[in-house]
Protein backbone atom coordinates (compact mmCIF):
# COMPACT_ATOMS: atom_id res chain seq x y z
CA UNK A 1 0.00 0.00 0.00
CA UNK A 2 1.32 3.69 -0.73
CA UNK A 3 2.04 5.53 1.98
CA UNK A 4 -0.50 8.90 1.23
CA UNK A 5 -3.46 7.00 1.22
CA UNK A 6 -2.49 4.69 4.48
CA UNK A 7 -1.64 7.84 6.04
CA UNK A 8 -4.95 9.32 5.08
CA UNK A 9 -6.74 6.31 6.24
CA UNK A 10 -5.20 6.66 9.63
CA UNK A 11 -6.20 10.64 9.94
CA UNK A 12 -9.98 9.35 8.59
CA UNK A 13 -9.82 6.70 11.20
CA UNK A 14 -8.72 9.49 14.14
CA UNK A 15 -11.20 11.84 13.34
CA UNK A 16 -14.11 8.93 13.15
CA UNK A 17 -12.85 7.87 16.83
CA UNK A 18 -12.81 11.57 18.30
CA UNK A 19 -16.48 11.80 16.74
CA UNK A 20 -17.78 8.96 18.17
CA UNK A 21 -15.88 8.89 21.61
CA UNK A 22 -17.38 12.58 21.69
CA UNK A 23 -20.79 11.29 20.65
CA UNK A 24 -20.60 8.38 23.38
CA UNK A 25 -19.44 11.40 25.28
CA UNK A 26 -22.74 13.90 24.88
CA UNK A 27 -24.97 11.11 24.70
CA UNK A 28 -24.10 10.94 28.76
CA UNK A 29 -25.05 14.71 28.73
CA UNK A 30 -28.15 13.81 27.06
CA UNK A 31 -28.60 10.72 29.48
CA UNK A 32 -28.47 13.48 32.54
CA UNK A 33 -30.35 16.26 30.94
CA UNK A 34 -33.17 13.99 29.81
CA UNK A 35 -32.92 12.06 33.40
CA UNK A 36 -33.30 15.47 35.03
CA UNK A 37 -36.43 16.66 33.15
CA UNK A 38 -37.92 13.71 34.29
CA UNK A 39 -37.32 14.19 37.69
CA UNK A 40 -38.42 18.80 36.72
CA UNK A 41 -35.09 19.29 37.64
CA UNK A 42 -32.84 21.58 34.97
CA UNK A 43 -29.81 19.16 35.09
CA UNK A 44 -25.89 20.22 34.26
CA UNK A 45 -26.28 23.62 33.94
CA UNK A 46 -23.00 25.82 35.86
CA UNK A 47 -20.08 23.74 34.59
CA UNK A 48 -18.09 26.61 32.56
CA UNK A 49 -14.51 27.96 31.49
CA UNK A 50 -13.47 31.34 31.54
CA UNK A 51 -13.20 31.49 27.74
CA UNK A 52 -16.49 30.19 27.54
CA UNK A 53 -18.34 32.63 30.03
CA UNK A 54 -18.12 35.99 28.60
CA UNK A 55 -18.83 35.51 24.73
CA UNK A 56 -22.31 37.51 24.52
CA UNK A 57 -25.71 35.04 23.85
CA UNK A 58 -23.56 31.85 23.57
CA UNK A 59 -21.53 31.95 26.21
CA UNK A 60 -24.41 31.89 29.00
CA UNK A 61 -26.27 29.57 26.64
CA UNK A 62 -23.77 26.77 26.13
CA UNK A 63 -23.20 26.92 29.58
CA UNK A 64 -26.84 26.44 30.29
CA UNK A 65 -26.78 23.29 28.29
CA UNK A 66 -23.83 22.05 30.33
CA UNK A 67 -21.87 21.70 27.45
CA UNK A 68 -18.46 22.36 29.73
CA UNK A 69 -19.91 19.35 32.32
CA UNK A 70 -18.71 16.68 30.06
CA UNK A 71 -15.06 17.29 30.04
CA UNK A 72 -15.21 18.20 33.52
CA UNK A 73 -16.48 14.83 34.20
CA UNK A 74 -13.88 13.23 32.19
CA UNK A 75 -11.13 14.94 34.13
CA UNK A 76 -12.21 14.40 37.54
CA UNK A 77 -12.48 10.46 36.35
CA UNK A 78 -8.24 11.03 35.22
CA UNK A 79 -7.90 12.44 38.54
CA UNK A 80 -9.06 10.19 40.48
CA UNK A 81 -7.14 7.67 42.42
CA UNK A 82 -6.67 4.35 40.47
CA UNK A 83 -7.17 1.77 43.00
CA UNK A 84 -6.27 -2.19 42.28
CA UNK A 85 -8.22 -4.01 44.88
CA UNK A 86 -5.21 -6.67 46.22
CA UNK A 87 -7.49 -9.80 45.91
CA UNK A 88 -8.05 -9.52 42.24
CA UNK A 89 -6.92 -11.72 39.75
CA UNK A 90 -4.95 -8.91 37.70
CA UNK A 91 -4.26 -9.68 33.95
CA UNK A 92 -7.73 -10.19 33.83
CA UNK A 93 -8.50 -7.18 36.09
CA UNK A 94 -6.44 -5.11 33.67
CA UNK A 95 -7.81 -6.73 30.65
CA UNK A 96 -11.36 -6.65 31.08
CA UNK A 97 -12.03 -2.91 30.37
CA UNK A 98 -9.95 -2.74 27.34
CA UNK A 99 -12.17 -5.53 25.89
CA UNK A 100 -15.20 -4.01 26.59
CA UNK A 101 -13.84 -1.08 25.13
CA UNK A 102 -12.26 -1.87 21.80
CA UNK A 103 -15.18 -4.05 20.57
CA UNK A 104 -18.16 -1.27 20.75
CA UNK A 105 -15.22 0.99 18.69
CA UNK A 106 -14.08 -1.38 16.00
CA UNK A 107 -17.79 -1.21 15.03
CA UNK A 108 -17.49 1.66 13.61
CA UNK A 109 -15.26 0.95 10.93
CA UNK A 110 -17.89 -0.93 8.81
CA UNK A 111 -20.69 2.11 9.89
CA UNK A 112 -21.77 4.04 7.00
CA UNK A 113 -22.88 7.34 8.26
CA UNK A 114 -23.39 9.81 5.23
CA UNK A 115 -23.58 9.80 1.13
CA UNK A 116 -21.68 11.78 -1.39
CA UNK A 117 -23.52 12.19 -4.76
CA UNK A 118 -20.50 12.99 -7.46
CA UNK A 119 -22.31 16.29 -9.39
CA UNK A 120 -20.42 15.08 -12.57
CA UNK A 121 -21.39 11.29 -12.82
CA UNK A 122 -24.65 11.62 -10.20
CA UNK A 123 -23.14 8.64 -8.78
CA UNK A 124 -24.00 7.96 -5.06
CA UNK A 125 -20.71 7.12 -2.90
CA UNK A 126 -21.63 6.21 1.15
CA UNK A 127 -18.88 7.72 3.19
CA UNK A 128 -18.10 5.12 5.40
CA UNK A 129 -14.03 3.99 6.77
CA UNK A 130 -13.97 0.43 5.70
CA UNK A 131 -16.37 -0.62 2.62
CA UNK A 132 -16.97 -4.02 4.11
CA UNK A 133 -19.05 -6.22 2.04
CA UNK A 134 -20.40 -8.25 5.00
CA UNK A 135 -20.60 -5.53 6.98
CA UNK A 136 -23.32 -6.58 9.18
CA UNK A 137 -21.76 -9.86 9.72
CA UNK A 138 -18.87 -8.21 10.88
CA UNK A 139 -20.87 -5.66 13.38
CA UNK A 140 -22.67 -8.76 15.04
CA UNK A 141 -19.27 -11.21 14.88
CA UNK A 142 -17.15 -7.76 17.01
CA UNK A 143 -20.08 -6.47 18.85
CA UNK A 144 -20.85 -10.16 20.22
CA UNK A 145 -17.08 -9.94 21.87
CA UNK A 146 -18.07 -7.19 24.19
CA UNK A 147 -19.51 -9.56 26.37
CA UNK A 148 -15.87 -11.18 27.30
CA UNK A 149 -15.08 -7.43 28.97
CA UNK A 150 -17.92 -8.22 31.51
CA UNK A 151 -17.28 -11.68 31.88
CA UNK A 152 -13.51 -11.22 32.23
CA UNK A 153 -14.41 -7.95 34.67
CA UNK A 154 -16.67 -9.92 36.79
CA UNK A 155 -14.41 -13.52 36.87
CA UNK A 156 -11.26 -11.00 37.61
CA UNK A 157 -12.23 -8.68 40.10
CA UNK A 158 -12.78 -11.80 42.42
CA UNK A 159 -16.19 -10.15 44.07
CA UNK A 160 -19.46 -11.47 44.90
CA UNK A 161 -21.11 -8.65 43.14
CA UNK A 162 -19.15 -8.24 40.30
CA UNK A 163 -19.32 -12.09 39.81
CA UNK A 164 -23.09 -12.00 39.81
CA UNK A 165 -23.10 -9.12 38.08
CA UNK A 166 -20.77 -10.84 35.19
CA UNK A 167 -22.47 -14.37 35.15
CA UNK A 168 -26.22 -12.35 34.97
CA UNK A 169 -24.83 -9.88 32.13
CA UNK A 170 -22.75 -12.93 30.40
CA UNK A 171 -26.23 -15.03 30.65
CA UNK A 172 -28.50 -12.44 28.98
CA UNK A 173 -25.92 -11.08 26.19
CA UNK A 174 -25.18 -15.00 25.06
CA UNK A 175 -29.11 -15.08 25.01
CA UNK A 176 -30.16 -11.94 23.27
CA UNK A 177 -27.73 -12.39 20.62
CA UNK A 178 -30.01 -15.11 19.58
CA UNK A 179 -32.69 -12.75 18.52
CA UNK A 180 -30.43 -9.84 17.61
CA UNK A 181 -29.00 -11.71 15.06
CA UNK A 182 -32.04 -13.47 13.94
CA UNK A 183 -33.98 -10.69 13.83
CA UNK A 184 -31.74 -9.12 11.34
CA UNK A 185 -31.95 -11.86 8.70
CA UNK A 186 -35.84 -10.82 7.20
CA UNK A 187 -34.33 -7.33 6.07
CA UNK A 188 -31.70 -8.85 4.28
CA UNK A 189 -33.60 -11.83 2.73
CA UNK A 190 -36.11 -8.43 0.99
CA UNK A 191 -32.84 -6.89 -0.09
CA UNK A 192 -31.77 -10.06 -1.60
CA UNK A 193 -34.95 -11.38 -3.07
CA UNK A 194 -34.27 -13.44 -6.13
CA UNK A 195 -33.79 -10.33 -8.88
CA UNK A 196 -32.14 -7.80 -6.88
CA UNK A 197 -28.36 -8.46 -5.31
CA UNK A 198 -27.62 -5.53 -2.70
CA UNK A 199 -25.09 -8.20 -0.35
CA UNK A 200 -24.81 -7.62 3.70
CA UNK A 201 -23.07 -4.22 3.75
CA UNK A 202 -24.79 -1.63 5.94
CA UNK A 203 -24.47 1.24 3.27
CA UNK A 204 -26.43 -1.01 0.74
CA UNK A 205 -28.98 -1.51 3.32
CA UNK A 206 -29.72 2.17 3.54
CA UNK A 207 -29.74 2.36 -0.60
CA UNK A 208 -32.66 -0.44 0.24
CA UNK A 209 -34.56 2.38 2.08
CA UNK A 210 -34.38 5.00 -0.09
CA UNK A 211 -37.66 5.14 0.05
CA UNK A 212 -39.38 3.11 2.31
CA UNK A 213 -37.74 2.32 5.58
CA UNK A 214 -37.25 -1.63 6.83
CA UNK A 215 -39.51 0.06 9.72
CA UNK A 216 -42.55 -0.29 8.21
CA UNK A 217 -41.79 -2.99 5.91
CA UNK A 218 -40.69 -5.21 8.98
CA UNK A 219 -41.90 -3.92 11.71
CA UNK A 220 -41.63 -6.85 13.88
CA UNK A 221 -38.08 -7.36 12.63
CA UNK A 222 -37.36 -3.74 14.18
CA UNK A 223 -38.92 -4.20 17.26
CA UNK A 224 -36.68 -7.41 17.82
CA UNK A 225 -33.26 -5.85 16.93
CA UNK A 226 -34.45 -2.90 19.07
CA UNK A 227 -35.13 -5.16 22.17
CA UNK A 228 -32.15 -7.21 21.26
CA UNK A 229 -29.84 -3.53 21.27
CA UNK A 230 -31.50 -2.80 24.87
CA UNK A 231 -30.54 -6.13 26.26
CA UNK A 232 -27.01 -6.21 24.63
CA UNK A 233 -25.91 -2.51 25.28
CA UNK A 234 -26.90 -3.68 28.95
CA UNK A 235 -29.38 -0.53 29.38
CA UNK A 236 -32.59 -0.57 31.04
CA UNK A 237 -35.18 -2.77 31.19
CA UNK A 238 -32.27 -5.21 30.55
CA UNK A 239 -29.30 -3.51 33.25
CA UNK A 240 -28.72 -6.97 34.61
CA UNK A 241 -25.06 -6.33 34.55
CA UNK A 242 -24.86 -3.39 36.87
CA UNK A 243 -28.24 -3.39 39.18
CA UNK A 244 -26.85 -1.52 41.05
CA UNK A 245 -30.03 -2.14 43.56
CA UNK A 246 -28.73 -5.22 44.18
CA UNK A 247 -25.40 -5.36 43.31
CA UNK A 248 -23.51 -2.57 43.99
CA UNK A 249 -22.06 -1.81 40.69
CA UNK A 250 -22.40 -5.07 39.20
CA UNK A 251 -19.50 -6.16 37.02
CA UNK A 252 -17.73 -2.93 37.37
CA UNK A 253 -17.91 -2.57 41.04
CA UNK A 254 -14.47 -2.81 42.02
CA UNK A 255 -13.02 -0.37 39.37
CA UNK A 256 -12.01 2.98 39.69
CA UNK A 257 -10.66 6.12 38.07
CA UNK A 258 -9.20 5.65 34.47
CA UNK A 259 -10.58 2.00 34.15
CA UNK A 260 -14.03 2.62 35.56
CA UNK A 261 -13.99 5.22 32.91
CA UNK A 262 -12.93 3.08 30.21
CA UNK A 263 -16.29 0.22 30.86
CA UNK A 264 -18.42 3.86 31.14
CA UNK A 265 -17.33 5.14 27.40
CA UNK A 266 -17.61 1.88 26.43
CA UNK A 267 -21.03 1.38 27.31
CA UNK A 268 -22.33 4.82 26.22
CA UNK A 269 -20.27 3.92 22.93
CA UNK A 270 -22.09 0.87 22.35
CA UNK A 271 -25.36 2.97 23.22
CA UNK A 272 -24.34 5.25 20.13
CA UNK A 273 -23.20 2.09 18.11
CA UNK A 274 -26.15 0.76 18.29
CA UNK A 275 -28.66 3.42 17.94
CA UNK A 276 -27.08 4.37 14.56
CA UNK A 277 -27.24 0.46 13.94
CA UNK A 278 -30.81 0.74 14.43
CA UNK A 279 -30.90 3.76 12.70
CA UNK A 280 -29.41 2.22 9.87
CA UNK A 281 -31.30 -0.72 9.20
CA UNK A 282 -34.90 0.41 9.97
CA UNK A 283 -34.81 4.29 10.25
CA UNK A 284 -33.18 4.71 6.52
CA UNK A 285 -30.15 5.92 7.84
CA UNK A 286 -29.86 9.28 6.04
CA UNK A 287 -32.30 9.28 4.00
CA UNK A 288 -34.78 11.65 4.74
CA UNK A 289 -38.13 10.69 4.97
CA UNK A 290 -39.89 7.55 3.77
CA UNK A 291 -42.00 8.04 0.61
CA UNK A 292 -40.15 11.12 -0.17
CA UNK A 293 -37.23 11.41 -2.24
CA UNK A 294 -33.59 12.39 -0.49
CA UNK A 295 -33.10 16.17 -1.15
CA UNK A 296 -29.68 16.09 -0.82
CA UNK A 297 -28.26 18.18 -3.47
CA UNK A 298 -25.01 16.38 -5.08
CA UNK A 299 -21.38 17.64 -4.19
CA UNK A 300 -20.14 18.23 -0.44
CA UNK A 301 -22.90 20.69 1.01
CA UNK A 302 -25.57 17.42 0.27
CA UNK A 303 -23.27 15.14 1.74
CA UNK A 304 -22.78 17.09 5.23
CA UNK A 305 -26.67 17.31 4.64
CA UNK A 306 -26.71 14.12 4.99
CA UNK A 307 -24.60 13.38 7.44
CA UNK A 308 -26.32 16.51 10.08
CA UNK A 309 -29.82 14.14 9.24
CA UNK A 310 -27.92 11.09 10.41
CA UNK A 311 -26.39 12.47 13.23
CA UNK A 312 -30.04 13.72 14.16
CA UNK A 313 -31.21 10.46 13.87
CA UNK A 314 -29.10 9.09 15.93
CA UNK A 315 -29.32 11.71 18.78
CA UNK A 316 -33.52 10.48 18.78
CA UNK A 317 -32.42 7.14 19.56
CA UNK A 318 -30.54 7.91 22.13
CA UNK A 319 -32.87 9.95 23.63
CA UNK A 320 -35.25 6.98 23.22
CA UNK A 321 -33.09 4.42 25.10
CA UNK A 322 -32.55 7.00 27.87
CA UNK A 323 -36.46 7.35 27.97
CA UNK A 324 -37.09 3.99 28.00
CA UNK A 325 -34.88 4.16 31.17
CA UNK A 326 -37.18 6.05 32.92
CA UNK A 327 -39.95 4.65 31.78
CA UNK A 328 -39.22 0.45 32.35
CA UNK A 329 -38.62 -0.78 35.77
CA UNK A 330 -35.78 -3.35 35.40
CA UNK A 331 -36.80 -7.36 34.62
CA UNK A 332 -35.98 -9.93 37.05
CA UNK A 333 -33.38 -11.94 36.00
CA UNK A 334 -35.44 -14.99 35.73
CA UNK A 335 -38.07 -13.16 33.69
CA UNK A 336 -35.81 -11.43 31.59
CA UNK A 337 -34.53 -15.44 30.31
CA UNK A 338 -37.76 -16.16 30.03
CA UNK A 339 -38.65 -13.25 27.80
CA UNK A 340 -35.51 -14.12 25.98
CA UNK A 341 -35.75 -17.66 25.08
CA UNK A 342 -39.50 -18.47 25.30
CA UNK A 343 -40.60 -14.92 23.38
CA UNK A 344 -37.98 -13.43 20.91
CA UNK A 345 -36.61 -16.68 19.96
CA UNK A 346 -39.62 -18.21 18.94
CA UNK A 347 -40.79 -14.79 17.83
CA UNK A 348 -37.51 -14.14 15.46
CA UNK A 349 -37.55 -17.57 13.85
CA UNK A 350 -41.31 -17.60 13.15
CA UNK A 351 -40.26 -13.64 11.58
CA UNK A 352 -37.65 -15.24 9.56
CA UNK A 353 -39.70 -17.95 8.38
CA UNK A 354 -42.80 -15.50 7.29
CA UNK A 355 -40.66 -13.66 5.85
CA UNK A 356 -38.83 -16.22 3.81
CA UNK A 357 -42.36 -17.44 2.72
CA UNK A 358 -43.15 -13.92 1.63
CA UNK A 359 -40.30 -13.42 -0.11
CA UNK A 360 -40.64 -16.67 -1.64
CA UNK A 361 -44.22 -16.02 -2.74
CA UNK A 362 -43.23 -12.39 -4.28
CA UNK A 363 -40.54 -14.11 -6.17
CA UNK A 364 -43.48 -16.23 -7.88
CA UNK A 365 -46.18 -13.53 -8.79
CA UNK B 1 -69.26 -12.19 61.54
CA UNK B 2 -67.59 -10.16 58.54
CA UNK B 3 -68.88 -10.95 55.33
CA UNK B 4 -65.44 -12.38 53.26
CA UNK B 5 -65.79 -11.05 50.02
CA UNK B 6 -63.83 -12.98 47.69
CA UNK B 7 -62.55 -10.90 44.56
CA UNK B 8 -62.32 -12.85 41.25
CA UNK B 9 -58.68 -11.86 39.98
CA UNK B 10 -58.89 -11.88 35.54
CA UNK B 11 -56.29 -13.46 33.96
CA UNK B 12 -54.50 -10.68 32.15
CA UNK B 13 -55.32 -10.43 28.46
CA UNK B 14 -52.78 -11.15 25.82
CA UNK B 15 -52.12 -7.63 25.25
CA UNK B 16 -51.61 -6.96 29.02
CA UNK B 17 -48.82 -9.84 29.04
CA UNK B 18 -47.20 -8.09 26.62
CA UNK B 19 -46.34 -5.60 28.58
CA UNK B 20 -46.50 -3.24 24.86
CA UNK B 21 -49.79 -0.72 25.59
CA UNK B 22 -48.29 -0.43 29.35
CA UNK B 23 -44.88 0.40 27.30
CA UNK B 24 -46.53 2.70 25.08
CA UNK B 25 -48.86 4.53 28.26
CA UNK B 26 -45.87 4.64 29.94
CA UNK B 27 -43.91 6.44 27.22
CA UNK B 28 -46.55 9.25 27.25
CA UNK B 29 -45.66 9.60 30.39
CA UNK B 30 -41.99 10.29 30.32
CA UNK B 31 -42.48 12.09 27.03
CA UNK B 32 -44.76 14.56 28.77
CA UNK B 33 -42.16 14.77 31.27
CA UNK B 34 -39.96 16.17 29.01
CA UNK B 35 -41.65 19.34 28.17
CA UNK B 36 -43.60 19.47 31.97
CA UNK B 37 -42.45 23.07 33.87
CA UNK B 38 -38.61 22.27 35.75
CA UNK B 39 -39.26 22.36 39.46
CA UNK B 40 -35.76 23.58 40.18
CA UNK B 41 -34.74 26.57 42.64
CA UNK B 42 -31.63 28.30 40.99
CA UNK B 43 -30.60 28.36 44.90
CA UNK B 44 -28.20 31.09 45.16
CA UNK B 45 -29.82 33.54 43.23
CA UNK B 46 -32.95 32.49 43.90
CA UNK B 47 -34.58 32.07 47.55
CA UNK B 48 -37.05 29.80 48.51
CA UNK B 49 -40.31 32.13 49.66
CA UNK B 50 -40.33 31.22 53.60
CA UNK B 51 -43.90 30.56 54.72
CA UNK B 52 -45.25 32.60 57.83
CA UNK B 53 -43.51 31.75 61.03
CA UNK B 54 -40.64 30.29 60.03
CA UNK B 55 -38.14 29.71 61.99
CA UNK B 56 -34.52 30.90 61.41
CA UNK B 57 -31.20 31.62 63.37
CA UNK B 58 -32.58 33.09 66.27
CA UNK B 59 -31.42 36.77 66.39
CA UNK B 60 -31.42 39.82 68.81
CA UNK B 61 -32.99 42.87 67.53
CA UNK B 62 -33.42 46.38 68.08
CA UNK B 63 -36.97 48.93 68.61
CA UNK B 64 -37.64 51.58 66.21
CA UNK B 65 -35.86 54.25 68.64
CA UNK B 66 -33.03 52.02 68.13
CA UNK B 67 -32.65 50.92 71.89
CA UNK B 68 -31.96 47.17 72.17
CA UNK B 69 -34.31 45.45 73.42
CA UNK B 70 -32.86 42.39 75.24
CA UNK B 71 -32.71 43.65 79.75
CA UNK B 72 -30.48 39.92 79.64
CA UNK B 73 -33.10 38.85 81.75
CA UNK B 74 -31.19 35.55 81.11
CA UNK B 75 -34.87 33.45 80.57
CA UNK B 76 -34.33 31.95 77.57
CA UNK B 77 -30.75 31.14 78.26
CA UNK B 78 -32.37 29.08 81.35
CA UNK B 79 -34.91 27.82 78.88
CA UNK B 80 -33.10 26.83 76.04
CA UNK B 81 -33.46 23.18 75.59
CA UNK B 82 -29.65 22.03 74.13
CA UNK B 83 -27.64 25.17 76.79
CA UNK B 84 -27.05 26.94 73.47
CA UNK B 85 -27.07 30.72 74.99
CA UNK B 86 -25.03 32.47 77.23
CA UNK B 87 -25.38 35.44 78.88
CA UNK B 88 -23.11 37.87 80.70
CA UNK B 89 -25.41 40.51 81.77
CA UNK B 90 -24.42 43.93 82.13
CA UNK B 91 -25.98 47.35 83.13
CA UNK B 92 -26.39 50.62 81.14
CA UNK B 93 -24.97 53.79 81.86
CA UNK B 94 -26.77 55.67 84.35
CA UNK B 95 -26.00 58.80 82.09
CA UNK B 96 -27.68 57.07 79.17
CA UNK B 97 -30.96 57.90 77.80
CA UNK B 98 -31.92 54.82 78.64
CA UNK B 99 -30.93 54.47 82.44
CA UNK B 100 -34.29 53.36 83.84
CA UNK B 101 -33.95 49.96 81.78
CA UNK B 102 -30.89 48.64 83.97
CA UNK B 103 -29.85 46.17 82.28
CA UNK B 104 -28.46 45.07 78.73
CA UNK B 105 -26.65 42.25 78.18
CA UNK B 106 -22.41 42.83 78.19
CA UNK B 107 -21.95 39.51 76.01
CA UNK B 108 -24.83 37.45 74.19
CA UNK B 109 -23.41 34.47 72.78
CA UNK B 110 -26.19 31.85 70.66
CA UNK B 111 -23.46 28.51 69.84
CA UNK B 112 -25.61 27.50 66.69
CA UNK B 113 -23.61 24.51 66.39
CA UNK B 114 -25.94 23.40 69.60
CA UNK B 115 -29.40 25.33 68.98
CA UNK B 116 -32.12 23.29 67.66
CA UNK B 117 -34.16 26.60 66.46
CA UNK B 118 -37.37 25.27 68.47
CA UNK B 119 -38.11 28.75 69.57
CA UNK B 120 -38.67 28.18 72.68
CA UNK B 121 -36.40 31.65 73.50
CA UNK B 122 -38.75 34.00 71.71
CA UNK B 123 -41.63 32.38 73.15
CA UNK B 124 -40.03 33.40 76.11
CA UNK B 125 -38.73 36.44 75.58
CA UNK B 126 -40.71 38.97 77.71
CA UNK B 127 -38.92 41.70 75.79
CA UNK B 128 -39.94 40.63 72.66
CA UNK B 129 -36.09 40.85 71.78
CA UNK B 130 -35.15 37.55 70.20
CA UNK B 131 -37.01 36.39 67.54
CA UNK B 132 -36.13 33.52 65.27
CA UNK B 133 -36.29 35.01 61.70
CA UNK B 134 -35.48 34.71 57.73
CA UNK B 135 -31.73 33.10 58.14
CA UNK B 136 -31.26 29.70 57.46
CA UNK B 137 -27.88 28.80 56.11
CA UNK B 138 -25.48 29.19 58.77
CA UNK B 139 -21.86 28.34 57.44
CA UNK B 140 -18.45 28.37 59.19
CA UNK B 141 -15.10 27.01 58.85
CA UNK B 142 -14.33 26.34 62.18
CA UNK B 143 -16.59 25.78 65.99
CA UNK B 144 -15.31 29.88 66.80
CA UNK B 145 -17.23 30.62 63.99
CA UNK B 146 -20.51 28.91 64.57
CA UNK B 147 -20.87 30.86 67.22
CA UNK B 148 -23.20 33.90 66.88
CA UNK B 149 -21.53 36.92 69.31
CA UNK B 150 -23.73 39.83 70.39
CA UNK B 151 -22.69 42.36 67.23
CA UNK B 152 -23.30 39.07 65.10
CA UNK B 153 -26.90 38.81 66.83
CA UNK B 154 -28.13 42.35 66.01
CA UNK B 155 -26.60 42.10 62.81
CA UNK B 156 -28.75 39.39 62.13
CA UNK B 157 -31.91 40.70 63.49
CA UNK B 158 -31.94 44.08 62.44
CA UNK B 159 -35.05 45.69 63.95
CA UNK B 160 -38.53 45.16 64.22
CA UNK B 161 -41.63 46.84 65.22
CA UNK B 162 -42.70 47.35 68.43
CA UNK B 163 -46.42 47.71 69.21
CA UNK B 164 -46.11 48.74 73.25
CA UNK B 165 -43.33 50.64 73.51
CA UNK B 166 -43.16 49.25 76.90
CA UNK B 167 -40.11 51.24 78.88
CA UNK B 168 -41.31 54.34 77.28
CA UNK B 169 -44.89 54.09 78.90
CA UNK B 170 -43.08 53.14 81.77
CA UNK B 171 -40.74 56.06 81.98
CA UNK B 172 -43.87 58.20 81.09
CA UNK B 173 -45.68 56.72 84.17
CA UNK B 174 -43.24 58.02 86.37
CA UNK B 175 -42.93 60.98 84.86
CA UNK B 176 -46.60 61.81 85.35
CA UNK B 177 -46.55 60.18 88.90
CA UNK B 178 -43.68 62.04 89.57
CA UNK B 179 -45.21 65.77 88.45
CA UNK B 180 -48.36 64.46 90.55
CA UNK B 181 -46.40 64.19 93.67
CA UNK B 182 -46.02 60.20 94.35
CA UNK B 183 -42.13 59.54 93.43
CA UNK B 184 -41.41 56.20 94.41
CA UNK B 185 -38.07 55.10 93.28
Amino acid sequence: MELVPLLLKILYAAIMLVVVLTIAGYSVLIERKVSAYQHGRIGPNRTTTPFIRPIPVIGPLLTRLGIIQLPADGLKFLFKEDFTPPYVNRPFFWAAPLIAFVPSLAVIAVIPFGQYTSPLTGEMIPLVLAPMDLGVIFVLAIGSLSVYGVVLAGWGSNSKYSFLGGIRSSAQMISYELSLGLSIFPVFLWMNAPGSDAGLSLSSVVEAQNTMWFLITCPLSAFLFLVGIFAETNRLPFDMAESETDLVGGFHTEYSSFKFGLFFVGEYGAMAVGSALFVLLFLGGWNFLPFLANPWPAGWIGSVLSVLWFLVKVVGMITFFVLIRWTLPRYRFDQVMKLGWTVLLPLAIANLIVNAAAVAIHDLW
Amino acid sequence: MAETKVLERKPLSLAERSNLPQIVSGLKTTVSHMFRKKVTLQYPEVRPTLPEGYRGVPTLVHDPHGREKCVSCQLCEFVCPPKAIRITPGEIDPEAETAHVEKAPKEFEIDMLRCIYCGLCEEVCPEEAIFLQDVYSMTGYSREEMVNNKEKLYELGGTLPDHHYKWDKKRAAEDAAKARGYAHS
